[in-house]
């Protein structure tokens, strides 16, 4: 640099020198800033990821040192009828209550988008559930759905229909679980209807006047408006099936006859009632390849279904 | 005026534009209307009624609680049950462990996600955008994955059974809050911090006076959704605490189910209490939260 002659030269040397030192200050600044982000991800998910995929091909109970056992645990969940149980719960409860609960909230979200006087209560009424999720809301549902005296069975048997003892009969709890989760829908319909009020008026406008029915603009403007929002919340809503813990561990401990064994249910059981550490961490990386696969196959299909305003052809035009 | 009506001020299920007579029209919009009041209005009994009844029953007499049939309306006020089930159990104590944690981990998360939103909003570096992604990514895997190992790295720092591990994780960031707080951030103008950039502030000084002034209602937004995803965890307090004293609501409120499985009232009464911070929080933000998602996250493009 110092042996540079020529002055536009060396001014560019010096700018340049200048700019990369001020690039690397500002560089430096950002992990500084960045740090606790990156601490917890090493910290709290990628080590804890790692370790648990050492941890499932050992035995560990905390108590003596983990032992290498290979594929054991493994071997030893696939065999384990329960396993499967809690597969087939967890897989029962998504498929039926994330597209039902997609649904319904669509539903209100589309009845909350007219602009009347007194929306902004009906959003709260709905969002309320939400909001107070927890033991305690958990709690309210084991006595609403309680078989005797619960407000379930006590409205039902006004119509004339005996309800089942919902929370204690095998065939029922899975269903009582999935009309709870329902309740809590008020975050899915917000953002439903914030994707709603981001459709252009325009668009039904022209749809009306080429003489469009309600169903038709709903099928062929809303749906494909919207279809980038269904997905952000299908991706939500599976993630979120498959985590479901504290109504299942509160409502029916995954009662009866392990009817509601969900697989967040079976690991904890593992973990922290019978300290197999390892079998649990083996369990947890299962989960994690269905996830994992699940958001890929939906993010996958998404070219199919999902429509991006920004490929519309001749938007530039 | 036709026009005006049926065209802007509705949207899916809007009126036929057209050659009808004026007074078709505004009978069918009445129409209308009513039919999506009626609708609102049947579907909110659906989300109110749970509610009631649980007020209902936490002010019965035990006795009433199963009585057949059983009636919508207590046939007196016992507000005794209110006090009679928080003292069964040491409510007080759970109650002050609650605020200690839901405090610590809504001043972590504030703390920590903005932080992090400052420098991915704005300081340029290598690995940045790789590393955003990393962090949404996490917001995918299932919390399930990593509890095993995370209890292990709590005993191994003997922090089990002591509020630490329900407390620490929130200081490191969390992806949503961060996600939330980026995309709040960048839309303040860069040249608010070029000019105090060439006054010769600090980038600290520009993160402390400029951003985080002008991020209130982000600010907000990620304090009550934290307040709320905190208040009624029950899964971390499960695994990590052991002694009563150390209790939060969520726990203590399974332990009082446990004990008092047949005490519907009492059960009742104390699962109210549990839910009027987050309720008040609500009432009193409500604006906030119901159009909150509107400005945040996904409405805007």
């Amino acid at each position: 640099m110092e042996t540079q002659t020529s002055s536009p030269q060396l001014a560019t040397g010096r700018l340049g020198r200048s700019t990369s030192r001020k690039r690397r200050s500002e560089a430096i600044h950002a992990y500084i800033f960045m740090s606790p982000a990156i601490l917890g991800l090493l910290l709290f998910t990628l080590g804890p990821m790692a370790a648990s995929l050492l941890l499932s091909f050992t035995e560990y109970n905390i108590i003596t040192d983990p032992e290498w056992i290979g594929i054991d645990n493994y071997v030893e969940l696939f065999n384990d009828r329960l396993f499967w149980q809690s597969l087939r719960v967890s897989a029962i409860y998504s498929i039926v209550s994330v597209p039902l609960g997609l649904s319904v909230a669509l539903a209100l979200a589309i009845l909350l988008n007219h602009k009347m006087r007194g929306m902004l209560i009906f959003r709260s009424v709905y969002y309320l559930p939400t909001v107070i999720s927890g033991v305690g809301v958990a709690m309210l549902w084991r006595w609403l759905f309680n078989g005797d005296f619960g407000l379930i069975n006590v409205l039902l048997r006004r119509v004339g229909i005996q309800g089942p003892n919902w929370l204690f009969d095998a065939n029922w709890a899975l269903a009582a679980l999935i009309i709870a989760s329902l309740w809590g829908i008020g975050g899915t319909m917000l953002i439903f209807l914030a994707g709603l009020q981001g459709i252009p008026q325009e668009l039904y406008e022209a749809a009306e006047i080429d003489g469009a029915g309600r169903w038709r603009q709903f099928r062929s403007i809303t749906l494909p408006m919207i279809s980038h929002v269904t997905f952000f919340n299908l991706v939500l809503g599976v993630i979120g099936a498959l985590q479901v813990f504290t109504d299942a561990y509160v409502m029916t401990g995954g009662g009866p006859n392990n009817a509601t064994l969900f697989l967040s249910v079976y690991l904890y059981r593992h973990a922290f009632q019978f300290l197999h550490f390892g079998y649990a961490a083996a369990v947890a990386w299962i989960l994690f390849l269905i996830v994992l696969a699940l958001t890929l196959l939906v993010f996958k299909s998404s070219p199919l279904w999902v429509y991006y305003e920004s490929e519309r052809p001749g938007r530039n035009a | 005026m036709n026009v005006d009506l049926s065209g802007r001020s509705t949207s899916a299920v809007t009126t036929q534009v057209g050659s009808q007579a004026r007074l078709g029209m505004r009978n069918q919009r009445r129409v209308q209307t009513l039919v999506v009041y009626a609708l609102l209005a049947a579907l909110s009994v659906l989300f109110i009624l749970p509610f009631m009844w649980m007020v209902s029953t936490s002010l019965k007499e035990s006795q009433d609680v199963f009585s057949y049939p059983p009636s919508f309306f207590p046939n007196s006020f016992i507000w005794q049950n209110y006090p009679r089930g928080w003292t069964l159990l040491p409510f007080n104590t759970f109650l002050t462990n609650s605020i200690i944690v839901t405090t610590a981990n809504v001043v972590g998360n504030l703390v920590s996600c903005s932080l992090v939103a400052f420098g991915f909003a704005r300081l340029r570096a290598r690995g940045r955008n790789i590393l955003f992604l990393a962090l949404l990514a996490t917001l995918m895997i299932p919390r399930e994955v990593t509890i095993v190992p995370r209890f292990l790295l709590f005993s191994q720092l003997g922090m089990v059974n002591t509020l630490w591990p329900l407390i620490l994780p929130a200081w490191f960031g969390y992806a949503f809050f961060i996600f939330l707080l980026r995309q709040f951030f960048m839309t303040i103008p860069t040249e608010l911090d070029d000019a105090a950039r060439i006054d010769g502030a600090s980038t600290f000084r520009i993160f402390f006076e400029i951003i985080l002034p002008l991020s209130k209602p982000a600010l907000g937004t990620v304090a009550i959704f934290a307040f709320i995803g905190n208040w009624s965890n029950l899964l971390d307090p499960l695994i990590y605490i052991r002694s009563q004293e150390l209790y939060t609501l969520a726990l203590g409120l399974n332990l009082f189910r446990g004990q008092n499985f047949t005490q519907f009232n009492m059960l009742m009464a104390v699962s109210i209490i549990t839910l009027i911070p987050v309720l008040t929080v609500f009432f009193l933000s409500q604006r906030l939260f119901v159009q909150g998602v509107t400005l945040t996250g996904m409405g805007g493009r």
